[in-house]
């Protein structure tokens, strides 16, 4: 009798373990198959229905948190509303229309509109922006190295507004007061040559600079390399350049860090890539892996004095401002830019595994209020 | 001849007559309103601005599941709360009751964050229109909750520093007993010295802690109003069978001072809550010896009298007690603008008996009011106010 009692409370104990590891197994099989089934698309929507995400804020959050868990803006933004879906804003570039000059030039003309518009730039938050063509960042220039480029600008917004081109031209096409600044209701030309070839960018540089930069008016400004003055880099160049072959097998992004300061006070409440804080959290960038990948990046955030760029799990070369066809940083996985700096990163998943990899500003602040985002690296 | 009738004499207008008196004013009031809605003749002044937006934070609860904030809205229109950061990180949150909060209805949020102990946090919120609002939390420590344990806890506090000092001070009694007319001056005045004390103090409380609640309490006037009527309340339920004397008095003096035990605890409490003091033993054993002159207080205008030995204990109980109960209330459901009220009347209940220990001090001396200020009467208010003054430094902070 003795000898069995203690038999019996170890059996028990055993017992007791064995369920609880069952009892765990079940959760964390549980906990998969939730993962598995919001991963999917990452909605959001279906996110908000649960009644809360980690009920133990003291927790490592679970798979289908994502990597940010409870770190996120609440709801969704209504893109239709807006005018403009950050996933369409990545790849959507505006190249103008085509037509020859007198001299038989190749001449890109593009038409460019400023309107006040409100427009969501977190989930609720509502900004009174400045826009180009209802948009912001405004669109996407794009062209080719040497030919003759015209922004036809109109100004409907309630402010004097302007396009100040970061590139080559006259003083004349500069875009500041007394050279192309022009007030509402009011038409400018602006004409030059599209050089050098890189990334950049276009701004309004209307008085007080800092709120026009702020208020949304800014954009990419593209000018692909012409193969045929780059016969040392022809490859390199063709990849470069909008509507080859070669440049077709690129996955191509634009993206614009901005900020917007809501309260007025000098500082950003929310940081983003094309507006939207978290946008691509909630709807992850689609990333196939076989294809090589090239960010246009460029820097517009107001009243910070740097932004950042960093990728996970992965390096990338570096081409600062673009305007070079070899790297000038080679195998980093983080770059610093000031404001109005740019550059194109040039990166590959074609070895890893597929998945979820992160990206974000390596100023954990501007993370944390909203500038990141996911690539949904995926067999292709 | 119509001239010389006497009103008094003519036949009072009908019932209906009269009513329809009071219903005319009333419907062009309605009317009007109906006019202003429909007709919106302020329309010129509209001139886009956005509406103005207030958000005043009254509670915040800390506990294993996060941070909860109880937040009132205040502003022109209803307001959405579209984001919550807390630490410059947007974090997810639910509201209850969710969607626009009315103006001056509360929600509460809640954010599964994982505050650190003894460490400040910001919680801010983002409205749709971009405004935030923040808050700090000064020192993140688990918000008590209404345990027994710690509900016997905070009884034991509320009556270390309410009843124990008042029960000390009424020990005294035998001893003050023998003291002749300028001995009874004397402690007659210290009493007006330590409430005249305790009135500046707790409307100095009260009017800070109505500068913390939202605009549509009208915090500073709430508080003047409050005072006022508890004043007048207080002294015409004194004044009803003559001005009081005696145990009555001291019933009065420890009901004053029980209101302002009661606003002490709820300052502890709030503070013990808010993590913002350490309850330690100094601040305790300060609290102690400051309230122990108000036991002497409540003995002065019953040393000519025999009162039972019951009502010892009661005028203990209801000058010590309150302590507790505003313990227990400071932390568990602080919202300032209740908090201010409670400190408004208090200082209202504190006048009243001013006015009437220095009644009855006057009366004690054959009504002469030349004895408010004789040396004994004099010293004895300085003396009050200093040492309630000195002994103030040990709590404040």
């Amino acid at each position: 009798m003795q000898d069995e009692m203690p038999q019996f409370e170890v059996v028990t104990r055993r017992g007791l373990l064995l369920g609880g590891l069952v009892a765990a197994g079940g959760a964390a099989a549980v906990a998969t198959s939730a993962a598995a089934q919001s991963m999917q698309g990452h909605d959001m929507s279906a996110m908000a229905a649960e009644p809360a995400l980690a009920t133990d804020p003291y927790a490592a959050p679970p798979a289908h948190g994502g990597a940010h868990g409870n770190m996120m803006t609440v709801g969704e933004v209504d893109h239709a509303a807006n005018g403009f879906d950050p996933s369409v804003l990545l790849t959507a570039w505006d190249t103008g229309t085509l037509s020859t000059t007198a001299d038989g030039r190749v001449l890109r003309t593009f038409e460019v509109e400023a309107v006040d518009k409100e427009i969501e730039i977190a989930p609720g938050v509502m900004f009174p922006a400045w826009t180009y063509n209802g948009r912001v960042p405004g669109p996407a220039f794009r062209a080719k190295e040497g030919e003759r480029l015209r922004f036809v600008f109109r100004n409907f917004g309630s402010h004097p507004h302007s396009m100040h081109f970061h590139g080559i031209h006259s003083w004349r096409m500069d875009g500041v007061p007394g050279a192309g600044l022009i007030n509402p209701g009011e038409e400018f030309v602006y004409e030059f040559d599209a050089k050098p070839f890189g990334c950049h960018l276009y701004h309004c540089h209307a008085l007080p600079l800092k709120r026009h930069m702020h208020k949304g008016m800014y954009g990419a400004f593209v000018i692909d390399p012409d193969p045929a003055l780059h016969p040392e880099f022809e490859a390199v160049a063709k990849s470069r350049l909008l509507g080859t072959p070669e440049n077709a097998n690129w996955q191509e992004l634009v993206m614009v860090m901005n900020a917007f300061d809501t309260n007025f006070d000098g500082a950003n409440e929310f940081y983003a890539v094309n507006t939207v804080a978290h946008a691509y959290a909630v709807q992850p960038v689609r990333i196939e892996k076989s294809r090589p990948v090239r960010i246009y990046l460029v820097n517009v955030t107001e009243f910070d004095p740097i932004n950042s760029f960093h990728l996970h799990a992965n390096f990338f070369d570096y081409f600062d401002t673009g305007t070079s066809l070899t790297p000038t940083l080679k195998t980093v996985d983080l770059i610093m830019q000031c404001q109005a700096q740019r550059g194109i990163l040039e990166f590959s998943y074609r070895d890893h595994e597929s998945g979820m990899y992160m990206f974000h500003a390596h100023q954990a602040e501007f993370t944390e209020l909203g500038w990141m985002g996911m690539f949904d690296v995926v067999e292709a | 001849m119509t001239d010389a009738a006497p009103t008094a004499n003519r036949p009072s207008a009908p019932r209906w007559q009269r009513i329809s008196w009071f219903l005319l004013p009333i419907a062009l009031l309605v009317a009007a309103l109906a006019w202003i809605v429909a007709a919106d003749p302020l329309k010129s002044f509209n001139n886009g601005a956005p509406p103005v937006e207030a958000l005043t934070y009254e509670r915040v609860v800390l506990d294993g599941s996060g941070i909860k904030v109880q937040v009132r809205a205040g502003g022109s229109e209803s307001m959405t709360i579209a984001q919550v950061q807390v630490d410059d990180a947007y974090w997810t949150f639910t509201q209850d009751p969710p969607g626009k909060i009315a103006r001056g209805s509360t929600v509460w949020l809640s954010l599964a964050y994982p505050w650190v102990l003894g460490e400040a946090h910001r919680v801010n919120v983002v409205t749709n229109t971009g405004t935030t609002f923040e808050h700090e939390i000064a020192v993140a420590v688990p918000t008590p909750e209404p345990t027994s344990s710690q509900l016997t806890a905070q009884g034991i506090v509320g009556a270390i520093v309410g009843i124990l000092p008042v029960a000390i001070g009424l020990m005294f009694y035998p001893a003050l007993r023998g003291v002749g007319q300028s001995g009874m001056n004397f402690l007659l005045a210290l009493t007006v010295g330590l409430l005249a004390f305790l009135l500046i103090d707790m409307s100095g409380d009260a009017l800070e802690l109505a500068a913390e609640s939202a605009a549509l309490f009208q915090g500073p006037a709430m508080v003047v109003l409050a005072a006022m009527a508890s004043f007048l309340l207080l002294m015409a339920i004194g004044r009803w069978r003559g001005t009081p004397a005696g145990l009555a008095l001291a019933f009065f003096i420890a009901l004053g001072i029980g209101l302002h035990n009661f606003g002490e605890g709820l300052a502890i409490g709030a503070a013990f809550a808010a993590g913002s003091a350490g309850l330690g033993t100094f601040l305790v054993v300060g609290f102690a010896i400051h309230n122990v002159t108000e036991g002497i207080g409540i003995a002065a205008p019953i040393l000519k009298v025999r009162p039972p030995a019951w009502s010892f204990v009661a005028l203990t109980l209801v000058a010590g007690a309150p302590a507790v109960f505003g313990m227990w209330l400071g932390s568990l459901a602080y919202a300032p603008q209740w908090s201010a009220l409670a400190l408004a009347v208090g200082a209202g209940a504190i006048l009243q008996v001013i006015v009437e220990v220095s009644s009855y001090l006057i009366r004690s001396n054959k009504g002469q009011g030349s004895a408010l200020y004789s040396p004994a009467a004099l010293g004895g208010f300085l003396s009050g106010i200093a040492f309630m003054y000195a002994t103030a430094a040990l709590i404040k902070i």
